[in-house]
């Protein structure tokens, strides 16, 4: 069902980088699990609402208050390993 | 003081009220457990032992003062490594987080660091919880206790196999399609799955939003009580903890079965399920039949839709979360930096992921993307609620279900590992409970004639998770 060229593009949409040997031993792999996953199509579900959150909740508001975090600015920046400046992470540029 | 790490929660409490042993004791003979253990069982990734000695120390110190202690204090756990804890790494099995500490704790162990937590380390899963055996771990697999050859089972494999081999008192795990009940039911100990949204998932890396929820190991139904009583309720960094009230569980094991009604679906005992586990599970059932309970055959059509409803939603929520990682703001660096950010991005999730979330985000990807979206995602959402139904329909005739939890007892390493479907297999009866959020108790339930043990899961209506302890303390 997937081809190769299909699972370049898949992986470009999102950023992953992918060896040769990866693209060829995941082709088939996801094509039997999107093959597995055609049975839903026996189910019958005209007229039946989608279900993505299952205890009913809705609109959970949260007081407009500002909490000071229990992290500093420091620690959160100490987690990365790209250089900090201006009390920033500095990345290298979007554009080539 | 031999053997204090095989104590319950509850005689290990009893016992430093009374001060017959101390925290330190305690904690002492886990450590010596993980070590004449683990080097073969690999249930943990990171061992604290400096910090766990200074929190035992801390309780010691209150008992000597005279001062009342929450029945956790001083009782040594393990800690899923999927769960934020202050200054003590926490990889979810990644290479892409392989040196992370995080700089906050999770709302779980706030709560339990406020019970007198004594954490003795962090344990192995499948890398951000995608698996049920634990060999997708960038640390190694975690072996079963009962058979080294064996996996432990996963996503939480590695507080399975600590809590079941007595390493740990009790040990926290996350349940996103069966990751607390299948290494249960593996290993021979007992795991809770609890209703979505009843514990805070605030500072737990996210897998499929939707259907993540955090539960707990523990060697008696009563222990997991406990942990559940300190964890669970509201939580305004986690939205989707609703305002419903905790009761006092401890109530619920006084309480016998007769007149309860039990239902069996038929679903649960066929094709694909080995008979052998079948039958382990029905014995059970019988023996609670005796005490009084009441039996009654139920069907739940939909059953074998829920996989497939898991592998369309689960990847493209997971597939949505894991945009997160993009080696930036925290994780792994790629080994050559490109020049610009694109191919950055490219290179830091090409080499910080493994091969299954490489998959798993390709599925996501694919089903969200245009052209796929109503076919797969939307249909997906749609026959999950139809699973909702199908359970509904079931608890207005029965109080809770009883069914197998994995189809077979523990497989053999690299038995399942490169056949991707037939590893996704081991959950179909773990799934449908999450599709519909409910809260599930796995509880072993026999032994295979290897020796393996086979576990039976109880099934109960949302936020009933006193209802599965009830049952699951008198299933013997």
């Amino acid at each position: 069902m997937l081809d190769e060229k299909t699972v370049r593009h898949v992986a470009k949409l999102a950023r992953i980088s992918l060896t040769d040997e990866e693209v060829a031993k995941f082709t088939p792999q996801l094509s039997q699990v999107l093959d597995y996953v055609e049975i839903l199509k026996e189910v019958d579900t005209k007229d039946v609402p989608e279900t993505s959150q299952v205890t009913g909740l809705k609109d959970v508001f949260q007081k407009d208050e500002i909490e000071r975090s229990s992290v500093s600015r420091e620690e959160l920046l100490a987690c990365s390993e790209l250089p900090v400046d201006s009390k920033q992470v500095r990345v290298m540029p979007a554009i080539k | 003081m031999s053997e204090l790490n095989k104590l319950t929660i509850r005689e290990a409490h009893e016992g430093l009220v009374a001060k017959k042993f101390s925290s330190t004791d305690l904690t002492t003979a886990c450590f010596a457990e993980i070590k004449k253990k683990d080097k073969d069982i690999n249930a943990f990734i990171t061992l604290d032992e400096e910090g766990a000695m200074k929190s035992a120390a801390e309780v010691d110190a209150k008992i000597a003062k005279g001062e009342k202690i929450p029945v956790l204090a001083g009782v040594p756990a393990g800690i899923k490594d999927l769960i934020n804890t202050r200054g003590v790494r926490t990889t979810c099995a990644s290479p892409f987080l392989k040196d992370f500490v995080p700089p906050y704790d999770a709302t779980v162990i706030e709560r339990l660091k406020e019970n007198g937590l004594v954490m003795l380390g962090k344990t192995n899963l499948d890398e951000f919880a995608c698996g049920s055996s634990t060999e997708h771990s960038f640390f190694g697999v975690t072996k079963n206790p009962h058979d080294l050859t064996r996996v432990a089972g996963g996503s939480s494999g590695g507080s399975a196999a600590a809590t079941a081999s007595d390493m740990c008192f009790y040990a926290l795990g996350t349940d996103t399609g069966g990751s607390i009940r299948q290494p249960a039911s593996l290993c021979g100990t007992y795991g809770m799955k609890v209703t979505y949204g009843r514990v805070s998932r605030s500072g737990v890396t996210a897998m499929a939003s939707s259907w993540d929820t955090v539960g707990t190991f523990g060697k008696t139904p009563e222990d997991i009580g406990f942990v559940l009583q300190a964890i669970a309720g509201r939580d305004v960094k986690d939205s989707t903890t609703p305002d419903v009230a905790v009761p006092d569980y401890s109530k619920f094991l006084t309480q016998d079965v007769k007149g309860l009604k039990i239902g069996l679906p038929k679903e649960y005992f066929e094709e694909g399920v080995e008979k052998e586990t079948a039958d382990t599970v029905k014995a059970a059932v019988a023996k609670l039949e005796k005490m009084g309970a009441k039996v009654i055959d139920v069907s739940l059509p939909s059953t074998k839709y829920a996989l497939a409803v898991y592998y369309v939603t689960m990847p493209a929520e997971l597939s949505a979360n894991l945009e997160r990682f993009d080696g930036i703001r925290f994780g792994k660096k790629p080994k050559n930096e490109p020049d610009n950010l694109v191919d950055y991005y490219f290179a830091a999730r090409g080499e910080g992921f493994s091969q299954e979330i490489k998959r798993r985000i390709m599925i996501g990807t694919y089903v969200l993307s245009a052209g796929y979206y109503d076919a797969y995602y939307k249909k997906g959402l749609r026959v999950r609620t139809v699973i909702i139904q199908d359970f509904a329909k079931a608890f207005e005739k029965v109080d809770v279900l009883i069914a197998p939890v994995s189809p077979f007892p523990a497989f053999k390493i690299g038995e399942l590992v490169d056949n991707p479907l037939a590893m996704y297999m081991a959950d179909a009866l773990t799934i449908p409970v999450n599709a519909a959020g409910l809260p599930s108790l796995a509880c072993p339930a026999g032994k295979s004639a290897g020796g393996l043990p086979i576990g039976l899961q109880i099934i109960a209506p949302q936020f009933q998770e006193g209802l599965c302890l009830r049952v699951g303390a008198m299933v013997k």
